[in-house]
């Protein structure tokens, strides 16, 4: 449920000589300044190493844990210890493996509800502004009527008639309600497309509609697409997690959000058993931030004026506000 | 003035459809409502009983789904959202006791989440390479990143359980008696202050980077250019020419923020025990109370377009592009 973050012109047109050269080199050279990207931008690389780590712990749960996340045990709310690294939960099970094992279930929520978000709005967004006339009244109108409708509290009621809703069941609610925002980026995106030469010309050649959507258009907006899909995990991570922290959805389900619903029922806060919501917590907090601070280093390469000043630059800056003030005090004197 | 009728509207056809939905979504769902709501009561149940239940709920197997349809939207309409088994009493007075509460809530921490943003997102702005620019924009990108839940549960923890200075929660201490006396709004005070700084604290991220990243692009204009070199003061500059133009977006983004705050009103609600709309509304989920969730939607729904209304009117008064485009 995260706002997105607007910044003014987020996919530029295209450039014009970049039509011309070869695909494959043009991915390479693409590829190339994307890591060097990530290399100097201080944000991209944390966000990139944050996410590795958790790629890394979702693939390869077994690596760091044996024990069982779901197991009873009679050693019930049980304080941190060697045996038990952030200690039991209310049925003894070790909350260390819950967080590991639990893992795998958020990064599949993310990209899966990211993806499908992204592409759902993608074939609506495009389709509403290339079609137009009576198609683009009715996607649009749904797609506003979306937009304003308070999206985490119509979860909640859809939910509620899933009772024990496993992961497909959130992936699917999370993805039909959420792609609205990314739909209407993504359409007014289309409709600055809509009379460019190249659309025309693929018209000319008798083209389809849908392969000119798919190839012609669709391509174009890759960048948008990118941030959209990292927006859109970013809130399947986090409605999810809401979702999941007030009991709806399975609640034997290993999850990060399942585990902060079960410290909560128990008022970990109380009992001293801090690390039982601490950890999960922090972990949602840092799997959104590494989502966050990817997109918007993308921003940051796409749109340079955003990028925070070198020292050396800002000296610069601050040297010719300086003069510009003596400028101007000296025509005042004037 | 045509702008204005339009979105309205624009907005009476939104609420068509969240009432059809409220209508629909539980007759489209698995079992019946009245199912559920009879497992509850833990025993044999009279075929009067359920027939109650079902009429409560409006349930009527004898009419067509149409006349039903056409009935619920008569029925809300004139006000009559049905009666909250839950609760004991009808749902209209439910609301009415929980909705001044999160109205006072989200509407303050709302209000001071823009302005402290958008001035932070403005000084950012101004000073481009400072260090103050160089800690905001990341440290806010981190603080929209973390869910609202966690945030509420570790201010608990700091506040309440480790310096004991505030309540865990409730809205009101246990022996206070409402009156218009200092000690009870002061009570009414306290009990707010945690709750609302999750929400300033998860909300104020927005408004500053997207402030920061407007105004930026704003403080490149000519007018600026021109600001400075008829000599005005670097504050002048900074508010009447920087801020004021690249307020607007942050104006629109309003509307787009509030979805976003009712759904961490709904979880800081649930986690301080705080009862407003989104505590009765995961109550009556937790009851399988009907009727009581569509009465919660529904208001919310309507508040959400209310504000969304006057921050399109407010928007159209300060920028006249918006009234002949779109």
């Amino acid at each position: 449920m995260a706002l997105p973050i607007t910044t003014g012109q987020a996919a530029g047109p295209l450039e014009p000589g970049r039509e011309l050269t070869a695909a494959g080199q043009r991915r390479w050279s693409a590829l190339r300044r994307f890591s060097r990207a990530i290399r100097t931008n201080r944000k991209a690389t944390i966000g990139v190493v944050l996410m590795a780590i958790f790629i890394f712990v979702s693939l390869f749960p077994g690596l760091l844990t044996h024990q069982s996340p779901t197991a009873f045990s009679s050693d019930i709310t049980a304080a941190p210890s060697a045996a038990h690294w952030l200690g039991t939960d209310n049925i003894g099970a070790d909350i260390y493996a819950q967080v590991i094992d639990g893992t795998r279930n958020v990064m599949i929520l993310a990209i899966a509800v990211g993806a499908l978000t992204t592409a759902v709005a993608m074939v609506i967004g495009v389709a509403a502004a290339y079609l137009g006339g009576l198609w683009e009244s009715v996607l649009s109108f749904v797609t506003d009527v979306l937009l304003v409708i308070p999206i985490f509290p119509l979860l909640i009621i859809i939910a509620a008639y899933f009772p024990n809703a496993g992961n497909l069941v959130l992936i699917l609610v999370l993805s039909f309600t959420g792609w609205s925002y990314t739909a209407r980026q993504l359409r007014s995106q289309a409709q600055s497309l809509r009379n460019r030469d190249f659309l025309l010309a693929a018209q000319v050649r008798g083209e389809r509609s849908f392969y000119i959507i798919m190839v012609e258009i669709i391509p174009t907006m890759t960048s948008l697409l990118l941030a959209s899909f990292l927006n859109n995990a970013l809130y399947a991570v986090l409605a999810g997690s809401g979702l999941q922290f007030i009991g709806l959805g399975k609640s034997n389900n290993v999850s990060w959000g399942t585990t902060l619903y079960w410290a909560n029922q128990n008022a970990a806060w109380t009992t001293g058993r801090y690390l039982w919501f601490i950890v999960p917590g922090l972990c949602i907090a840092l799997l959104g931030v590494a989502f966050a601070f990817i997109n918007y280093a993308f921003d940051e390469i796409g749109n340079p004026a955003l990028r925070p000043l070198s020292a050396a630059k800002a000296r610069k800056a601050a040297e010719a506000s300086t003069r510009r003030r003596l400028a101007s005090h000296g025509a005042r004197a004037r | 003035m045509r702008f204005v009728i339009r979105r309205a509207g624009f907005f009476l056809l939104t609420l068509w459809a969240c009432l059809s939905l409220n209508f629909f979504l539980p007759r489209l769902m698995p079992g019946s409502p009245a199912d559920r709501i009879i497992a509850h009561l833990h025993g044999a149940v009279s075929q009067a009983t359920v027939r109650a239940i079902e009429l409560s709920l409006g349930i009527n197997n004898t009419q067509g789904i149409w006349t039903q349809y056409v009935a619920y939207l008569g029925h809300t309409a004139t006000g009559n959202l049905g009666f909250s088994y839950s609760q004991g009493e009808p749902v209209s007075e439910v609301i009415a006791g929980a909705l001044p509460w999160t109205l006072g809530l989200v509407g303050i921490t709302t209000i001071l989440a823009f302005i402290l943003g958008t001035a932070i997102g403005a000084v950012a702005a101004w000073r481009r390479g400072s260090r103050f620019d160089s800690v905001m924009p990341p440290l806010f990108v981190f603080t929209t990143a973390i869910p609202f839940f966690w945030v509420g549960m570790v201010l608990i923890l700091i506040f309440s359980v480790y310096l004991g200075w505030l309540p865990a929660g409730g809205n009101i201490g246990q022996l206070a008696i409402p009156s218009f006396s200092p000690s009870y709004l002061g009570d009414v005070l306290v009990h707010a202050i945690l709750p609302a700084l999750t929400l300033l604290i998860t909300g104020i991220g927005g408004w500053v980077l997207t402030m920061r990243n407007n105004m930026v692009t704003t403080l490149t204009e000519d007018y600026v250019r021109m600001a400075r070199a008829k000599g005005l003061s670097s504050a002048r500059v900074m508010v009447d020419y920087g801020a004021r133009n690249a307020i607007l977006p942050n104006l629109t983004g309003f509307a787009m923020s509030l979805g976003f705050v009712v759904s961490g009103a709904i979880l800081v609600e649930y986690v301080f025990n705080y009862q407003g709309v989104g505590y009765y509304l995961l109550n009556a989920v937790g009851y399988d109370d009907y009727p009581l969730m569509q009465g919660l939607f529904l208001i919310i729904t309507v508040a959400v377009l209310a504000a969304i209304l006057l921050s399109d009117i407010a928007t159209a008064i300060l920028d006249p592009r918006t009234r002949t485009a779109g």
